[in-house]
């Protein structure tokens, strides 16, 4: 699972308010290399909410990365490479992640995050 | 064909050996090629080179994802067969896949997604499998939460094989009950075979629908040609009343025997059979003429 992935996810368990952003609990995690694609990541970190983004690559240890959301007008390419890298690069292979609301456990294995509910918990 | 969705649960019946003869499978990667580029014909973007997310419900094993990679789209997919995701993690697919019950609902953040495709995945909805669940429940949780994390105005295409008229109407009924708008588009109509069901949603704004009417053109064109032929084939028939009869016609005229298949049978069959999506050799003057008798 990429970060990518992560910041799009919510988890709609019953009594969840917003399920928003998950924590990631972290057994193993690789890096596979992507192709950089400027537009996409462009409107992708337009998109993304940089706050979960930034919590989620600590709990991954993937440091230096600003407090506030960058302007991308002014970002050069290589803090550009260094957004990419975080958000498209890190997979989370083994692990599993938390709803805020609930505590919950989603487990992530061979990493696929398992968001499956029991009848009981659909809301 | 019999159908996968009365034998079991999708998640029973995707297993580790079922996912890899489904994925192996020339045949079924054709299809869900066609199937994946009809329906982002239908989604219908303007052509714009923006970067798009796309979410596909039902991604299996990401052959439908394959293709939209190829399209230019990311997309991330959700299914419920672990086994599935399991071979699409191993072919490297370029999108984020998540294990989750469409029936569910969706478990993504509100209007991020700009489009949502789905291959022949809807129609598992109504099944129930478990005593809790019920279809029309689990229809309309996955139906309005697809409608919350789509954006506004953003569309849905669903290609399903539904079992009859009816459970098409149910599905359609309960997109839009929670808010869509839109409609069934069929494929072919006039074929059995080739006949395919895309459901066709829009999020919010009426101005998108404008648009589809554009798209519709295939299945519109198909009818009218139809249309058309009927009404060239009575037009044909009165030139022919009007004509003076030759002996032999006037002879075969008198004792009953007229011929059943004249040129404008021929024809109205050759349409017909080009509605049915097969391929059929251009009408042309020599169409429906006799051979010269040979000894």
């Amino acid at each position: 699972m990429r970060l990518l992935t992560h910041n799009l996810l919510a988890s709609n368990v019953k009594g969840a308010k917003t399920g928003f952003p998950l924590k990631i609990h972290v057994f193993v995690q690789e890096e596979h290399e992507t192709a950089f694609n400027k537009a996409f990541l462009l409107a992708t970190l337009r998109k993304i909410n940089w706050i979960a983004f930034r919590e989620a690559a600590d709990s991954l240890g993937v440091p230096n990365l600003p407090e506030l959301p960058p302007d991308l007008d002014k970002c050069d390419d290589s803090m550009l490479r260094k957004y990419h890298h975080a958000l498209m690069e890190v997979h989370v292979k083994e692990g599993y992640l938390i709803c805020p609301d609930t505590g919950r456990r989603f487990p992530i294995t061979k990493g696929i995050p398992n968001m499956l509910l029991n009848e009981d918990e659909v809301c | 064909m019999s159908r996968p969705e009365i034998s079991a649960p999708p998640q029973e019946f995707y297993n580790d050996n079922e996912a890899h003869k489904y994925t192996s499978s020339s045949r079924v990667i054709e299809i869900q090629d066609r199937l994946t580029e009809r329906a982002v014909e239908l989604l219908n973007f303007p052509k714009d080179d923006l970067p798009r997310l796309l979410l596909d419900v039902g991604c299996g094993s990401g052959l439908s994802g394959d293709r939209l990679t190829e399209l230019g789209y990311s997309w991330i997919g959700m299914d419920i067969s672990k086994s599935m995701l399991q071979v699409a993690q191993d072919r490297t697919i370029e999108g984020g896949v998540i294990q989750y019950d469409m029936g569910h609902g969706c478990p993504f953040r509100p209007g991020i997604f700009d489009g949502c495709v789905s291959i022949s995945a809807v129609q598992w909805l109504c099944n129930a499998d478990h005593l809790q669940q019920e279809p029309r429940k689990r229809l309309n949780t996955f139906f309005s939460q697809l409608y919350r994390c789509l954006k506004r105005g953003a569309k849905a295409v669903l290609q399903f094989y539904p079992d009859g008229a009816k459970q098409a109407e149910l599905i359609t009924t309960a997109a839009l009950r929670v808010g869509f708008s839109g409609g069934l588009v069929v494929d072919y109509p006039n074929s059995t075979r080739a006949k395919k069901y895309f459901l066709v949603l829009v999020a919010g704004c009426l101005d998108g629908i404008s648009t589809s009417s554009t798209i519709l053109a295939r299945f519109e064109s198909s009818e009218a040609d139809a249309f058309k032929s009927v009404r060239v084939d009575r037009r044909s028939k009165a030139s022919y009343e009007g004509k003076k009869l030759s002996m032999g016609q006037r002879l075969k005229a008198h004792s009953g025997h007229k011929h059943p298949k004249g040129k404008a049978w021929i024809l109205k069959k050759k349409q017909q059979a080009r509605c049915r999506g097969q391929e059929i050799s251009q009408d042309s003057k020599y169409t429906g003429r006799k051979r010269k008798d040979r000894l």
